[in-house]
């Protein structure tokens, strides 16, 4: 049996962890599953970003010589993964943190009762009902007089 | 309904990345600057790990970005996690306890092995893989054990960020160092020495300190910002 | 050869990217989430990236793993053992 190819499967790995990603952040209710999500995401756009630089006939670009002996893979992309990978961590910390202070402030994690209290509370501030539904307007306002042409009543 | 849409969304994204990825040169990238950047790093900033030269010495202001984009992040986080005035009434008291035997005796051989660890990986960055990142990663998980083993003995805040903004001001030092030279700003400076030697690469092992130990800094303030 | 370690290392890779969707328990998801970033940094090895693979596992797998749980701790949500969120 021959063997697989390596690119096709390492590229099919990263877009699969990206496509993985996306879905959890579209279909989790819970935030701190969204930021597990986001961090599947960055996973495979950084192994994406690797692959882009790789050679297959190539070795690491460190040097064990004082002459270059063989091909080495490309080192930029390699540096730039690098960074992305350091920053992701910060900015999973500071989600972190204001999910913290989220679940201190409305006491839930959920997206949809989340965005009823905001919602409720948005409303609470500025004086009027909460939205029952969207077909009903808020505010106790009265709902608008039907129109009726002359032609109709008569 | 939701999650079937979220499924047909999932499939066209991936079929949009393989339709990109698939007119790609991947495995076989042809590289115009990097085979340039591989040609000319040795001679020009000695050091044998030619991703340390592209991080520290190409695209150093790069890397300053990336140290101010991780210090607003920490920032944040401790500004975000400061108990406020209102919740002092909700301000958790209790006295806190040591760990047990085991994970105190663990953490006291760990610790000494973890610092040598990181300060070994930080400043190899220029011969072998590793760096300020990673090693600063491995000095903020030394620190991390200990607090953890005892949480009494809290690290000093006024320490962390005292070697936090000596390494910040250091790392730009080095680069106004380059610039009073004659040279660009962040331009390797010092001698270059022989290539593969511990003291050789001029100026870049000193920036890799400088970002490991704020690196290590950074994060084991915000590790102890969490764990309170 | 290469090539059948890769295969394996990405379907357990996705398998634990699936999983971290669909644990019940926030503390195994995360620990799933770190198992992702674990067989990554040995990906980037393969791709002859080591210095990538070094940061993906101090980083990645490590450090990432403690914010987490930590803040999953302030939360108040660690609870070994238990079912503590219905949803997927």
């Amino acid at each position: 049996m021959n063997p697989p190819d390596l690119i096709t499967i390492l590229i099919s790995g990263g877009i699969g962890l990206v496509a993985i990603g996306a879905v959890g952040m579209a279909v989790s209710r819970h935030l701190l599953r969204l930021v597990l999500a986001l961090a599947i995401a960055e996973a495979g756009a950084n192994l994406l970003l690797v692959l882009a630089g790789y050679r297959w006939d190539a070795v690491a670009p460190i040097l064990t010589g004082a002459t270059v002996t063989r091909p080495m893979v490309d080192p930029v992309p390699q540096a730039l993964v690098l960074t992305a990978i350091v920053i992701g961590v910060g900015v999973q910390a500071l989600a972190v943190a204001l999910l913290i202070r989220v679940k201190e402030a409305y006491g839930t994690l959920d997206i949809r009762e989340l965005k009823t209290r905001v919602e409720q509370e948005i409303c609470g501030a500025a004086g009027i009902a909460p939205p029952e539904s969207a077909n009903k307007p808020g505010g106790g306002q009265p709902y608008p007089v039907p129109v009726t042409t002359s032609r109709e009543s008569a | 309904m939701h999650k079937l849409a979220s499924l047909l969304f999932a499939i066209g994204l991936a079929a949009l990345l393989i339709g990109l990825a698939a007119q790609l040169p991947l495995g076989m990238t042809p590289m115009v600057v990097g085979q340039a950047i591989l040609e000319q790093a040795p001679g020009e900033t000695g050091s044998a790990n030619i991703v340390t030269s592209v991080v520290l010495a190409y695209r150093g202001i790069d890397t300053l970005g990336e140290l101010a984009i991780l210090f607003a992040a920490a920032t944040v986080a401790g500004l975000v996690l400061a108990p406020s005035i209102h919740a002092e009434s909700r301000l958790r008291a209790k006295p806190r306890h040591d760990a047990g035997l085991v994970l105190r005796a663990g953490s006291d051989l760990l610790f000494p092995l973890l610092l040598s660890v990181g300060f070994y990986i930080v400043l190899h960055g220029h011969l072998t893989p590793g760096g300020g990142f990673q090693g600063g990663v491995v000095l903020a998980a030394a620190f991390f054990v200990s607090f953890l083993a005892r949480p009494a003995r809290q690290p000093s805040h006024v320490g962390i960020v005292l070697i936090e903004a000596l390494a910040g001001a250091s790392f730009i030092g080095i680069g106004l160092a380059a610039l009073l030279g004659g040279g660009a700003f962040l331009q390797p400076v010092l001698d270059k020495g022989t290539l593969g030697q511990l003291v050789s690469a001029g100026s870049l092992p000193l920036l890799y300190l400088a970002v490991g130990l704020k690196v290590g800094a950074e994060l084991s303030g915000l590790l102890a910002h969490l764990a309170e | 050869m290469t090539a059948w370690i890769a295969l394996v290392l990405v379907g357990l890779m996705l398998g634990a990217a699936v999983l971290v969707l669909y644990l019940d328990n926030l503390v195994a998801a995360i620990a799933a989430a770190s198992v992702v970033s674990l067989l990554l940094s040995l990906l980037f090895a393969l791709l002859a990236a080591p210095d990538v693979a070094l940061t993906e596992a101090a980083v990645g797998a490590g450090l990432s793993g403690a914010v987490l749980a930590l803040g999953l701790r302030r939360l108040g949500l660690i609870d070994l053992g238990k079912r503590e969120y219905p949803d997927a």
